[in-house]
């Protein structure tokens, strides 16, 4: 479905993706899991088309990434990331709809459509006309995903969902999405730093480090069968920290 | 909106287009502004309508002679009082034209033709009080060389200029114990109380009977000719020979310097409209008190006509400045040449940048509606460059993956995000527009100027403050104006 054959890119003189091949199956939920800097990103806005390799091919359902065909391409692909990515000049209705505005939708059929997303992510009717600045952090989430899925694409690239908000809220999407995915039977693709989100949802898990791939595999495999030493401790650090908290 | 722009581009276009050929059946009469140019302007005006065969239409207060000159050789007007000194030194270029002959025998080759001399010569001259004048015998400037314990004050231009005081102690041998500079407006108070005993003035100033100061006779011949003669356009005095022939003969040696000094006074010192005055000069009655400055209706129509010249600049700007801006926006590098250039136009003076449209344009209100536009331009050029490229790029992105085309991104996106940052240019480019429209009437653009210019000429603060006042009060009702329009403008997400 979507294919990375030894990618690299650059930004100046800093390496960001070296050599990276990745393969995401059809109808599953691959989380890219990394830290900040890893290169993890970059992988989403290049399946996007938002950036172009320096070599190596990107590939969206046999179709290579280019100029030409990213126009095209993304039109199979939602895009949501961190607190949602809203317009602040545009309610939550509007940002929801701007997508089928632009494929030419008449309102008549974008306003069942939206009805149907909101009950799925659980928004009335009253928080959709609302501006985003109006809105809580979850639920600038949950308008970001609405926009993303308004059109029903088969490809769903996720860069952070969750990362803005607080542990709560984030516990109780993560089981949303969780729910959603397998509802929807949709590829995603999940960007995200936090290990338990990772075995939440990640069918496929691809740790990434300084640009590079160190494993990919089920989290069954990164935590029994560690490729290198550096995925046990990229895997304990969080889990560590977290014991610490408890232990207090 | 659109219909606005259209109407306010159709003015523009119909100004620009006039401006250059005269119509039929007008005769455009021009002058500087000082009061003597005034008063000689409507006295023309006044012959022109009562001769009949052709309308006047008057465009007092012209600025200078750059502003002048340039108006009467681009056809924008046919006539106006100037001076030979100014015409051979300044415009001709040429100071050994002496003779009025030789002056218009130059000029015709630019189709412009002159009167002979109406009498007077507004130059530079030495004054007295009379009362000294008589106890020390002193009639002539060579007369001085006598009594250097005399004291002197003079304006700061007279004591620098080689025409003046430098170049005429050569000329006479002349040398006072005691010369100062002095502000003009101070040194009539100063000789009438005995402080100073001599001064420099123009010879048809009005003062100079009221204070009962004598001028010394250039006897060597040292200051230059400036005697008044009517300026015109030759085709205007073949198509109407008769006016032509009337304006000659109502001024041709009919004024000498002390008629001229008096009409002077009567408007600079006893409050006579030049209306009046030129009324009084025909021996004709009086025009309709109505029209004095500064009446309620003429203030009225100023407005209006300063709100037309501030509108349609702004909309000419906000319909050109924000693609503009856009563009500085998307071409990066080509955006700061373009920014530079516009930045560059900000820094020419605006009275300048008006007297640069009249080659082009003519004068009036198309040359001051495109420099007033030109003007504007930066701060919406600017705001709207800066509000795009303020942009959270994420956001972009975003929009190109939700399949919002290049135009859409644009309309939907891009500009209401810049919307805050785009009205605060407006809102700064109409404020600033209210007060720079005021310098439109040295061009003959109207609007409130018109009374400062005036009023500046007559040496009258009350007709200067009956236009700055408006002017400031318009520009504090636009600020008004735009705050409330920011709520119609800017989207209800983005405000605080």
């Amino acid at each position: 479905m979507i294919a990375l054959r030894g990618v690299t890119k650059r930004f100046g003189d800093r390496v960001a993706l070296d050599a990276v091949s990745i393969d995401v199956r059809p109808a599953t939920t691959h989380v890219l899991l990394g830290s900040s800097g890893s290169g993890k990103s970059t992988v989403l806005r290049l399946v996007l088309g938002l950036v172009e390799p320096d070599a190596g091919e990107v590939q969206v359902d046999g179709t290579p990434v280019t100029p030409s065909t990213r126009a095209e391409l993304v039109r199979r692909m939602g895009y949501v990331v961190q607190d949602g990515g809203l317009y602040p000049h545009l309610t939550a209705y509007r940002n929801v709809t701007l997508p089928t505005e632009a494929h030419g939708w008449d309102p008549s059929r974008a306003g069942p459509r939206v009805a149907e997303l909101g009950t799925m992510v659980g928004l009335d009717e009253e928080t959709l006309r609302l501006y985003p600045r109006e809105l809580s952090g979850g639920q600038r989430q949950r308008v970001g995903l609405m926009r993303a899925l308004v059109l029903d694409p088969p490809v769903l690239l996720l860069d952070e969902p969750l990362g803005a908000l607080d542990p709560i809220v984030r516990a109780e999407l993560q089981g949303q999405l969780g729910r959603l995915f397998a509802a929807l039977g949709k590829t995603v693709v999940l960007v995200t730093h936090d290990i338990r989100e990772a075995a939440l949802l990640g069918s496929t898990i691809t740790l990434m480090h300084a640009g590079r791939v160190v494993q990919q595999g089920t989290f069954a495999d990164l935590l029994e069968r560690p490729a290198a030493p550096f995925v046990t401790q990229f895997l304990t650090a969080q889990t560590l920290a977290a014991g610490a908290l408890g232990a207090r | 909106m659109r219909a606005l722009i259209g109407v306010g581009l159709g003015i523009l276009l119909l100004h620009g287009s006039g401006a250059g050929a005269a119509e039929d059946g007008v005769i455009r009469v021009g002058s500087k502004s000082f009061t003597e140019s005034y008063i000689l302007a409507e006295i023309a005006a006044q012959v022109i309508e009562r001769v009949g065969e052709a309308r006047a239409e008057r465009r007092h207060g012209l600025g200078g002679t750059g502003i002048t000159y340039r108006a009467i050789a681009s056809g924008a007007i046919d006539l106006y009082p100037e001076y030979t000194g100014t015409l051979a030194r300044i415009i001709l270029k040429d100071p050994a034209l002496r003779t009025p002959e030789a002056i218009r025998a130059r000029l015709l080759a630019s189709g412009l033709t002159t009167s002979e001399p109406l009498g007077f010569s507004n130059t530079y001259a030495l004054a007295v009080r009379a009362e000294t004048a008589e106890r020390l015998g002193l009639r002539r400037i060579s007369d001085l060389a006598r009594h250097p314990e005399l004291k002197a004050a003079f304006s700061s231009g007279f004591l620098e200029r080689e025409d003046g005081w430098p170049g005429l102690t050569r000329h006479y041998g002349l040398s006072l114990a005691e010369v100062r500079v002095m502000e003009h407006a101070l040194t009539y108070r100063a000789i009438a109380s005995g402080d100073v005993d001599v001064m420099d003035v123009f010879s048809t100033d009005g003062q100079l009977e009221r204070l009962r100061l004598q001028i010394l006779q250039d006897d060597k011949r040292f200051f230059p000719d400036y005697s008044a003669v009517l300026l015109a356009r030759r085709d205007m005095a073949e198509r109407f020979p008769r006016t032509w022939a009337r304006l000659r003969e109502a001024f041709e040696g009919a004024l000498d310097d002390q008629r001229m000094a008096k009409l002077n006074a009567l408007a600079d010192l006893d409050g006579k409209s030049v209306a009046e005055v030129a009324a009084a000069f025909l021996g004709t009655a009086s025009p309709d008190p109505r029209r004095r400055p500064g009446a309620l209706s003429e203030i009225f129509a100023l407005t209006l006509d300063h709100l037309l010249l501030v509108l349609i600049s702004l909309a000419a700007a906000v319909v050109l400045g924000i693609p503009m801006g856009i563009a500085a926006a998307r071409f990066r590098r080509t955006g700061q040449i373009e920014l530079g250039a516009i930045g560059m136009l900000q820094t020419v003076p605006a009275l300048a940048l008006l007297v640069f449209m009249i080659p082009l344009f003519g004068i009036g209100k198309g040359p001051a509606l495109v420099a007033l536009s030109l003007y504007a331009l930066l701060p919406v050029v600017r705001s709207t460059y800066a509000g795009l490229i303020a942009i959270d790029g994420h956001l972009l992105d975003i929009a190109f993956v939700l399949g919002l085309g290049r135009l859409k991104r644009l309309v939907r996106i891009e500009l209401p995000l810049a919307s805050i940052s785009i009205m605060a240019g407006i809102k700064t480019a109409a404020v600033m527009t209210v007060g720079t429209a005021t310098l439109a009437a040295f061009i003959g653009g109207g609007g409130y100027g018109t009374l400062i210019v005036r009023g500046l000429a007559l040496d009258d603060t009350a007709t200067i403050l009956a236009g700055a006042g408006p002017a400031a009060v318009m520009a504090v009702a636009f600020h008004i104006a735009f705050e409330l329009l920011d709520r119609l403008a800017v989207p209800r997400g983005l405000r605080r």
